[in-house]
């Protein structure tokens, strides 16, 4: 960057775990504070606002469920997002891998024809293939032909959209009530457990933070793992080193679809229990994750963390919606207004800028 | 229906749909062939609608609400061009918060707008004896308004100014080898930055359209992931405004024929094609000299700086 | 005076370009020097590019700037250009003072430039490239038949055919030249800068491009040729200037020299310093190269039938300009390029085409010239680094699991071993001195006691005691009976070190000698473009 003549702005060579840590918390506070201009602008006090959404969000019984069901699937997304950006492989696509998850689980749920007890590991894996099947298309297509990531995940995510249309409209369709299109609901087998009384389908729970685990380690300690953060650190080195680069983001890629892809089965088969609508499945649980192993530097215990938070935001979207009678779009706001932040704070991270001396 | 008077509405159609996804790929190739990929489209389009919708209520003009439209497309498109080439941020990232801001801003600022019918609304045309001519007349002369004619006609003027000025030829060279522009003294980000903004304006006015003038009224939600088909047809047009029209209205069509369709196939199926048309489009063009005559901008999505060879 | 002279002066008067003020070359009145520099310092961080550089061009002629890489020519040329700023000196332009702030400043004062690697639009035709950037016509439409007619009128005159509605990428490598030239002489240049311009032309092409300077130059241009091929100076230019090191060696005229005094000015003086060496052991063949063809990035042939031999216990040097197929070269040998014909083999068995994991894995030990974009990872740890190659093996590896102690262990010792200075192990690879990056290069490279070291310009950019450090290592391997293929363009590093050398231009080999007694002028002459049976002219 060239500075301008009263800016002094010198490369900061390598920012500190604290500079890293402070400048994300100070993009979060910066997007706090403007969406609290919104509530101003509402009439309400955005003090009182946040306080409503953090009591809201985890003072009560149904406000901490809901933020523990809410982060389920942006805890597994976000895991498989960290693998993908660790290769550098830009997935846009789990919004779609995840849904193609649902259809696996949903598929085996409701015509596998399995016995009870098998029904629902054999959903967990269903779902697992189905996302990572729906990656790899996107990751061979780089990795052989070099088309950009980008936009064969966003491509491949409206495909799954409307597969998702297609089956609940035509060939799985069940009842259809007030005019929405269902399948039949899973047999009871196939349903998830949930912790008595709330929304939270615990197996998937269990996998995600063990997966956060694994996905660390796997990266940390294993030599694949090593591998996939060679490819993305220095492609060059990779090739040099004698890495094959095309095995090692395909299978960075199989992990980051296959856990987006139960997330998708989590969702179907532990809250909706039926396979529905695409934006009934997942409310942009895809896209969010992208800010959430973001915010998490790619980092997957880290990513609990910051799939926590998101799902007390996303809960205390409900929250404004009913006490406060706000939007629930301000959820939708405030995740711009912190991408937009944490790019602006990506400047500061890297760059030490100072006012110049006379 | 007999076959004449179903043809003649579906295509009347056609053309109405087409139209705010032609400008959205119009404003979007300018956008790309400079280099910058905005993924914001979608958030452009809708502030767009809200505003248009808004200000055509309030003040009863809707060409007043396609103005201020065309402006706030434009001012939420310097976003994401001030991040991605003066901060150099990565493109994809700007441009999916841009989208979500866009979303949750229109979202929230369109409460209670909904429901209420706009009776401002652009009015529809019939235009006198070339109304008549058969098929074609009705078509295209009857019931549609002013901005679609406008969009077809600037679909020929982009295309001169992309191959045969010299502003095309600077936009061109600045989207497939910056550094060789800018050794030539071309001002590399003014001309990403005229070119992000002129795809916010058409993306605004795209949106404006549908709430003033297609579907007088205004929903949340009511673009219904129109930019992102915006991107698909980008590719599928190789860049190209004449084919983006092709590209637009071919959608459009097949999204209209979809229930039509739907003994022979899925509507569903349908709408999902231009997505796995794109897709077909980059592995056809991802061989080398085709990449070369008819593939993306070579720079497309990297930023700039001098000096770096 | 060309006959094509005639028609563009005819264009001329018809104003079609627009520029205000111009004047046809011949009635120049302007004094006799085009180009002035005084003084002109350049330094980038550890090295000083440019050092006190004292150069006149005058007008009218063919002047040459002989030098290797890292004389210093290529950031003189760019300080002209626009594309740098002097930190200290001046530059006159038919006496006035003059700054360049950007490329655009070099172009309004008539100034082109040629680059090595073009500076076109592939997807434009060639007249919309020649356009580019430029203002002239009525309103937003560019007068493309004057621009064509004017195109032709230049092609006729100096011998550049090209077709001006093709598409640049559709042009073989010399039309494309003739397009940057064209765009040169578009723009009413006065003085034209040739980077290396023959690197990507045929015999034929030379020659073509040979009449076009001249008919130019008898039109009252003026052009500045970069080059490190003695031949082309001889053949073309009227005065030579020689650049060592940054400083300016020699400006002769080229009627009063020769090759050898050209060839000696620029590699340097005739007294080398010799390390201590053992005496060299005749070992047994360890490498085996045998007609080995190979094609660059862009396409163009790289490698043309190279053949040599490489013994345990040696240093095989391999001398030369860079860009003459010694990235190739190196590359091919570890695996990282495919070798469209010829055979290697290590050991006698063959190694050609096998991965770069294969050639690892058979002792092939690679210290790349670009130590930080391809020989390490900037953002891990030195003891990461260190096991980048060696990872899939025992002890750093078990199944699947990497045994981070191991690695520890590793690279305490190697940090150790090897002088590496740093804070911990565990510290960013991308904090350390270029010394430190190649002790840690070396360090992963020599662990596993290799057959074969390719050695790719070991010293660049390393101060003095990390220099005399990674040529002890490198000797010490030696010694142990390894082959080490030392590629280099410091002619000194090359006689020190090596027991034997070959001269690599354009691809070939120019000739084998012994380092004991090889003569400066004789491998200057050899890495200047003659072969070493025929004399020199």
């Amino acid at each position: 960057m060239r500075s301008p003549r009263w800016l002094e702005i010198e490369r900061r060579p390598l920012p500190s775990g604290r500079t890293i840590f402070l400048v994300s918390v100070a993009a979060i506070l910066g997007a706090l504070v403007v969406a609290g201009l919104f509530f101003a602008a509402y009439g309400v006090s955005p003090v009182r606002a946040y306080a409503e959404i953090f009591q809201g969000a985890l003072g009560s019984w149904l406000g901490l469920t809901e933020t523990v069901r809410r982060a389920i699937p942006l805890l597994l997304c976000g895991i498989g997002l960290s693998i993908a950006f660790r290769a550098l492989f830009w997935n846009i696509g789990a919004e779609g891998q995840l849904l193609m998850g649902a259809i696996g689980a949903a598929g085996v749920a409701l015509f596998s024809g399995l016995p009870g007890p098998l029904l629902i590991p054999a959903m967990f894996v269903a779902g697992f293939l189905a996302g990572a099947l729906w990656a790899l298309i996107p990751a061979a297509l780089k990795a052989k032909l070099g088309l950009n990531d980008v936009i064969t995940t966003l491509m491949m995510n409206y495909i799954a959209i409307y597969v998702v249309e297609w089956l609940i409209h035509g060939p799985w369709k069940g009842p259809t009530m007030r005019g929405f299109a269902y399948t039949d609901r899973f047999p009871p087998a196939a349903q998830l457990p949930t912790i008595a009384g709330t929304r939270i389908h615990w197996p998937t729970l269990l996998v995600g933070l063990l997966a956060a685990v694994l996905v660390f380690l796997l990266i940390a300690r294993t030599k694949r793992g090593f591998e996939i953060r060679v490819v993305g650190e220095n492609p060059h080195a990779a090739r040099y080193a004698g890495i094959n680069q095309v095995r090692t983001i395909l299978f960075a890629m199989l992990i980051s679809g296959g856990l987006a892809g139960i997330a998708g089965m989590g969702e179907v088969a532990g809250i909706h229990l039926r396979l529905l609508s695409p934006t009934q499945i997942s409310m942009g649980y895809g896209y969010t994750a992208i800010i959430v192993a973001w915010l998490a530097r790619r980092n997957p215990l880290a990513v609990i963390l910051t799939a926590a938070f998101f799902g007390i935001i996303m809960a205390g979207g409900d929250v404004i919606k009913v006490t406060l009678r706000l939007p629930f779009q301000l959820i939708n706001v405030f995740n711009g207004l912190i991408l937009f932040f944490l790019i602006g704070s990506e400047i500061l991270m890297h760059y030490r800028i100072r006012l110049r001396r006379r | 229906m007999g076959w004449e008077t179903w043809i003649i509405a579906t295509l009347s159609r056609t053309l109405a749909y087409g139209t705010p996804l032609l400008l959205g790929t119009l404003g979007e190739i300018y956008a790309e062939r400079s280099g910058v990929l905005n993924l914001g489209i979608e958030g452009m389009m809708i502030m767009g609608a809200y505003s248009a919708f808004a200000v055509a209520y309030t003040t009863g003009n809707p060409w007043l609400g396609i103005l201020v439209a065309a402006v706030v497309g434009g001012g939420f498109s310097l976003i994401h061009a001030f991040a991605s080439i003066t901060l150099k941020a990565n493109q994809v990232v700007s441009g999916l918060a841009l989208t979500m801001l866009g979303l949750g801003l229109a979202g929230v600022l369109g409460r209670g707008w909904e429901g209420r019918p706009l009776f401002a609304a652009i009015p529809k045309i019939t235009v006198p004896l070339l109304s008549d001519i058969p098929v074609l007349g009705p078509i295209l002369f009857k019931g549609q308004n002013l901005i679609v004619y406008l969009t077809i006609l600037l679909v020929p003027v982009l295309w001169i100014v992309l191959y045969r000025t010299r502003a095309g030829i600077t936009i061109r060279a600045v989207g497939e080898s910056p550094a060789t522009a800018d050794s030539l003294g071309i001002s590399v980000s003014r001309v990403r930055y005229l070119c992000v903004a002129f795809g916010g304006v058409l993306a605004g006015i795209a949106g404006g359209y549908l709430s003033v003038a297609y579907r007088p009224a205004w929903t949340e939600g009511m673009t219904g992931g129109m930019g992102w088909i915006v991107i698909a047809l980008t590719i599928f047009a190789f860049w190209n405004p004449v084919n983006g029209l092709l590209g637009a209205y071919l959608f459009a069509a097949l999204y209209h024929l979809s229930f039509r369709l739907q003994p022979w196939v899925a509507p569903e199926l349908l709408k999902a094609m231009p997505y796995a048309f794109a897709i077909l489009v980059l592995v056809f063009v991802s061989r080398g000299t085709l990449q070369k005559r008819m593939g993306a901008p070579a720079a497309l999505t990297l930023p700039y700086t001098r000096g770096e060879e | 005076m060309s006959p094509g002279y005639l028609s563009l002066l005819a264009i001329a008067e018809e104003g079609v370009t627009g520029h205000p003020g111009q004047r046809s070359r011949l009635l120049d009145t302007r004094p006799q020097d085009v180009i002035e520099l005084r003084g002109i310092v350049k330094r980038f961080p550890g090295v000083v590019a440019n050092d006190g550089i004292d150069l006149s061009i005058r007008r009218g002629e063919i002047h040459c700037l002989l030098g290797e890489n890292g004389a210093g020519k290529t950031t003189l040329m760019r300080i002209l250009y626009g594309l740098y700023q002097p930190d200290e000196g001046e530059i006159r332009l038919f006496g006035k003072p003059v700054t360049f702030p950007s490329p655009r400043a070099a172009l309004d004062h008539r100034i082109g430039m040629v680059h090595q690697h073009f500076r076109l639009v592939p997807t434009l035709s060639v007249e919309e490239n020649v356009v580019l950037g430029l203002k002239e016509g009525r309103g937003p439409f560019p007068r493309f038949r004057q621009t064509r007619k004017k195109l032709r009128a230049l092609a006729e005159a100096y011998g550049l055919p090209v077709d001006p509605q093709a598409r640049v990428w559709q042009l073989a490598v010399g039309e494309q030249q003739r397009v940057e030239i064209l765009k040169a002489l578009y723009r009413e240049a006065d003085l034209l800068i040739m980077d290396e311009p023959t690197s990507v032309l045929t015999p034929q092409e030379v020659d073509a491009l040979f009449e076009t300077l001249r008919t130019l130059v008898d039109d009252g241009l003026t052009i500045v040729f970069i080059t490190h091929k003695l031949d082309e100076v001889m053949k073309v230019s009227d005065r030579v200037t020689v650049l060592r090191r940054g400083k300016v060696v020699a400006t002769l005229n080229t009627s009063e020299t020769d090759k050898p005094t050209l060839a000696r000015l620029m590699v340097g003086r005739e007294v080398v310093f010799r390390l201590e060496k053992r005496p060299h052991e005749e070992g047994v063949p360890l490498l085996e190269v045998d007609d080995v063809h190979a094609v660059n990035d862009r396409g163009l042939p790289a490698l043309r039938g190279v053949s040599f031999t490489v013994r345990s216990g040696e240093v095989l040097g391999v001398a030369g300009v860079s860009g003459n197929g010694q990235a190739e070269l190196a590359e091919v040998l570890t695996g990282l390029r495919r070798a469209t014909r010829g055979r290697i083999a290590l050991d006698g068995s063959d190694l050609t085409n096998r991965s770069a994991r294969a050639a690892a894995d058979a002792g092939i030990a690679h210290v790349p010239a670009e130590r930080i974009t391809m020989g390490t990872v900037p953002n891990m740890s030195i003891q990461e680094n260190l096991i980048l190659k060696s990872y899939r093996h025992r002890p750093f590896s078990h199944g699947i699991l990497l045994d981070e102690r191991a690695a520890a262990r590793h690279a305490a010792q190697a940090v150790a071993d090897f002088r590496i200075a740093a804070p911990s192990v565990d510290t960013k690879t991308k904090l350390l001195s270029g010394g430190n990056i190649q002790r840690l290069v070396l360090a992963r490279e020599l662990s596993g006691e290799p057959r074969l070291v390719v050695a790719a310009h070991p010293t660049y950019g390393l101060d003095v005691g990390a220099t005399e450090q990674v040529r002890e290592i490198l000797l010490a391997q030696r010694d142990r009976g390894a082959g080490i293929l030392l590629i280099s363009e410091d002619l000194e590093e090359i006689l020190s070190l090596s027991d034997r050398l070959i001269v690599l231009f354009q691809g070939q080999v120019m000739g084998t000698l012994d380092a004991e007694t090889a003569q400066v002028e004789e491998v200057g002459l050899m890495m200047a473009g003659s072969r070493k049976e025929a004399p020199g002219a």
